[in-house]
């Protein structure tokens, strides 16, 4: 790798470099050139030891926690179009056919996201940061394979720059930008993005019979019957085909089985919060308790465990909820954070007929509530410090 | 009463390169160096120059902040050189050591029943002040105040720090008057915190007058502002004194002896040094002598006077620093390292489980100077609060530092905190956030505003 070093330190390097001609790209330079190599920079101030976690570890561990999600969605692509179209297809071609969706997706999301944010980091002349590493895998898993790549360039244009950018870059987000992306495409285009659009390359009449989410289903008030009537089985097998993925709904979000390994890595690894995904499952699972007891319509008598392997939950808990920088930061502010995407997301589901899915829409309020649950977390322990100060000068 | 207390949160830092229970005593000091660096914030106005002859215990310079407060020399010998750097700020003193140390005598005093006052003094006209340390800000104690507690950490959990109970073997009486001497000058309790299985030594555990806590669990729990934020925690207002053995018994030595006694046993650690072994030296001495010959690459070495985490980077030429007890060699980062953040890394160390390295948690590890990676934005949530056991949020004090927002500094807890606290923070930070030095400008900009 010595002619790849000296290529870069030495023949590129000094054009980057203060006094450079092209010193104004060198946070370009510098994002390829720390990408190839682990720099041999020094401890300067402080610590002379440093663990060995840095910001891309960490994204390429958060990408290695994708693969499940991303290699079954590819899968239930390719799975689900064959089905609908009552053809026989093996594992390879259902994986083939959901490449060919897949892949343009993740180039789009790719190209256009890096372009953005190496062009504000040049003319900030920040430090490229790796966050969009997951962001960019992120949002193609979380769109309906059918949407035509000019929207998904749009959405991320959008997303990145005014989710993002705009705050500052890396780090300084206020919403989830994957989920901005997902959640500007829904507003924007839902013909798009909801109904009978999820079975992939297939006519609009096969997809209006086998098109629609499980979520949609259950928000029909028959469904019970309705359920059996299309998928041919009883909603008690509908419970494993879920947790397995086998069932219509965007790329990556249908496994609540590739989720939970992806989630599992993540939680060893220590890199998501164990608290936040934990208490979005019990928000979710407490609230579709509640609305078992409560029991006036057939979908609030759905049994509250679906819920956790239906739609996005598991997807968004895992991958959107835990993201550091939109979520609550303290631990008491993380349960609290979660429970409540949890209760949202049943809550929008069940009782707001118009959107059947309530993940995405619960994780962005819950990004813009993290900040008010901190503060009050946190105004805790500021009050304990001062009623301590108070007693100490009584007793004085 | 004395309290039991279990540190939960932290990390202890498994290193190779520990000291072996060898004490070899330095017969020749070569030169020594006093910096007024050490002294954090202390204006020094001094009191030699070029050519003088100093006794040990004459004083160098005078405090411009608190006049009475000298510090003195350790050694006798002539001042060679007065180091200066910008706008002729002092850096070091630098004194060539007599062969044989003579003393400044000091005339007897009664330590167990002079009035606080007068022994106050005598500790400040001997050159024994600048040992106590005060929370909140970290800095040299004000000897105009009453401290409400002083704290005296009985062992040290730093990564290879060396063991008290060692260093303080055959020292029982001296120590003793050390802690006499701190009962006297408290209203309150002098707490002497012991490590639950780590300390043996009944110098520790029988010391009498002192109240004797018990600590266990990973490193921060020794450091003397964790204990106290567990057994009283300070309060706006109030002050709490802090010494470390070492200072304890230099103080207790010198009193007994009536004159400046600045020997030191220092412990030679990390994984570059050859004859890891403790050493008796004094305060401030040229580490060339204990270094010479006793380091596996001079180039490609990073001495640090001091522990990995709070120490302070010297060169060979260096000097022991005036409140140091270890000095550490560890390799120096040379090449930059291909696709290293994708690495498995059976060598690399990270509190996260996202190196193999995780399962061998016996393993003792060779940790270069190296960052680890690129300084980012603050991204990762919880990872600061994993190895601070404070009932303070650590994130949200930065923040405050860094928006300098001294109401909220003040509310969240920065008078309870050093620098040396966040250095686990700062270890495992994955954005490699200078933590301890935001920490201190935060400290100096509140000391500086409530003065």
């Amino acid at each position: 790798m010595n002619f790849l070093r000296n290529f870069f330190e030495k023949k590129l390097g000094p054009h980057f470099h203060e006094g450079g001609k092209w010193h104004k790209y060198w946070p370009a330079y510098e994002a390829f050139y720390t990408f190839l190599f682990l720099p041999a920079e020094k401890s300067s101030e402080g610590v002379h030891v440093h663990d060995a976690m840095n910001l891309k570890r960490l994204m390429s561990m958060v990408i290695i926690a994708l693969i499940p999600p991303f290699l079954f969605g590819m899968f239930n692509t390719g799975y689900q179009h064959f089905l609908a179209l009552g053809q026989q297809a093996d594992l390879w071609q259902c994986m083939a056919y959901g490449a060919s969706k897949l892949l343009p997706l993740v180039l789009v999301s790719y190209a256009v996201g890096l372009s953005i944010e190496f062009a504000f980091c040049v003319a900030k002349g920040h430090p490229v940061s790796e966050g969009y590493l997951v962001t960019g895998l992120l949002i193609p898993l979380v769109l309906p394979a059918d949407i035509p790549l000019w929207m998904v360039a749009l959405a991320v244009a959008f997303a990145v720059i005014f989710a993002k950018e705009v705050f500052g870059g890396t780090g300084m987000n206020i919403l989830n930008v994957a989920l901005t992306a997902r959640a500007f495409l829904f507003f924007a285009y839902p013909s798009y993005m909801s109904g009978n659009i999820w079975v992939s390359g297939v006519p609009a009449e096969v997809n209006a019979r086998s098109g629609a989410t499980l979520l949609a289903q259950a928000a029909d008030s028959e469904f019970l019957g309705h359920f059996r009537a299309v998928n041919g089985v009883g909603y008690e097998n509908t419970f494993l085909s879920a947790f397995l993925g086998l069932v219509p709904g965007s790329i990556g979000e249908t496994s609540a089985l590739a989720c939970l390994i992806g989630g599992l890595f993540l939680v060893g690894t220590g890199v998501a919060s164990w608290r936040i995904i934990v208490s979005v499952f019990a928000g979710a699972y407490l609230t579709g308790l509640l609305f078992n007891a409560l029991g006036w319509n057939a979908y609030m008598r759905l049994p509250a465990h679906y819920h956790l392997v239906m739609g996005g939950l598991a997807f968004g808990a895992v991958y959107m909820a835990t993201d550091p920088v939109s979520a609550a930061q303290t631990s008491i502010g993380k349960w609290i954070y979660g429970f409540l995407i949890g209760v949202m997301t049943i809550l929008i589901r069940v009782v707001n007929p118009a959107y059947p899915e309530g993940v995405m829409l619960a994780i962005l309020l819950l990004n813009v509530l993290a900040p008010v649950i901190d503060y009050f977390v946190v105004q805790g322990n500021v009050r304990r410090r001062l009623k301590r100060f108070k007693t100490a000068a009584h007793v004085q | 009463m004395s309290k039991h207390i279990k540190i939960r949160r932290g990390l202890d830092l498994r290193l190779e390169g520990e000291a072996e229970k060898i004490t070899t005593v330095q017969d020749h000091i070569d030169t020594v160096c006093i910096s007024p660096a050490d002294f954090h914030l202390l204006t020094p106005k001094l009191l030699v120059q070029v050519g003088d002859e100093v006794k040990a215990g004459t004083p160098l310079f005078f405090v411009k902040e608190y006049p009475q407060v000298k510090v003195v020399s350790p050694v006798s010998g002539e001042v060679v050189e007065i180091i200066r750097g910008e706008k002729r700020r002092i850096l070091g003193i630098k004194i060539l050591a007599d062969k044989t140390i003579t003393y400044q005598k000091f005339p007897p005093f009664d330590y167990q029943n002079a009035p606080r006052e007068e022994l106050i003094a005598r500790l400040c006209e001997m050159g024994l002040w600048p040992f106590f340390k005060q929370r909140p800000f970290d800095v040299v104690a004000n000897p105009m105040l009453v401290p409400k507690a002083i704290v005296v950490s009985a062992f040290d959990t730093a990564p290879l720090a060396p063991d008290m109970d060692f260093v303080v073997h055959g020292c029982g009486p001296e120590f003793q008057a050390g802690l006499d001497i701190l009962t006297r000058l408290t209203p309150g309790k002098v707490h002497l915190n012991v490590h639950e299985t780590r300390t043996r030594s009944d110098i520790f555990l029988k010391a009498r007058g002192v109240t004797i806590n018990t600590f266990s669990g990973p490193h921060p729990a020794s450091n003397p502002g964790v204990q106290i934020h567990h057994l009283d925690p300070i309060n706006k207002g109030e002050v709490v004194w802090m010494l470390s053995v070492p200072d304890v018994l230099c103080i207790g030595r010198s009193i007994l002896e009536n004159q400046f006694v600045g020997t030191r046993v220092v412990a030679l650690t990390g994984s570059e040094i050859l004859k890891r072994r403790y050493v008796k030296t004094v305060i401030g001495a040229t580490l060339k002598p204990l270094l010479a010959g006793n380091i596996t690459h001079t180039d490609s070495t990073r001495i640090i006077s001091g522990n990995v985490l709070t120490g302070k980077q010297v060169s060979l030429e260096g000097y022991l620093g005036y409140y140091h007890y270890q000095v550490t060699a560890i390799p120096e980062v040379q090449e930059p390292q291909f696709l290293g953040w994708i690495a498995p890394g059976f060598r690399k160390f990270s509190i996260s489980r996202s190196y193999l390295s995780w399962l061998m948690p016996r393993k003792k590890y060779i940790l270069d100077s190296g960052l680890q990676g690129e300084k980012r934005p603050f991204v990762v949530t919880g990872e600061y609060e994993k190895v601070f056991p404070m009932d303070i949020y650590p994130v949200q004090l930065i923040k405050a530092i860094l928006a300098n927002d001294l109401e909220q500094m003040e509310a969240l807890g920065a008078y309870e905190v050093a620098p040396e606290d966040f250095a686990l923070c700062e270890f495992v930070c994955t954005s490699k956030i200078p933590v301890q030095k935001i920490i201190r400008q935060g400290l100096d900009t509140l000391m500086k505003e409530t003065a």
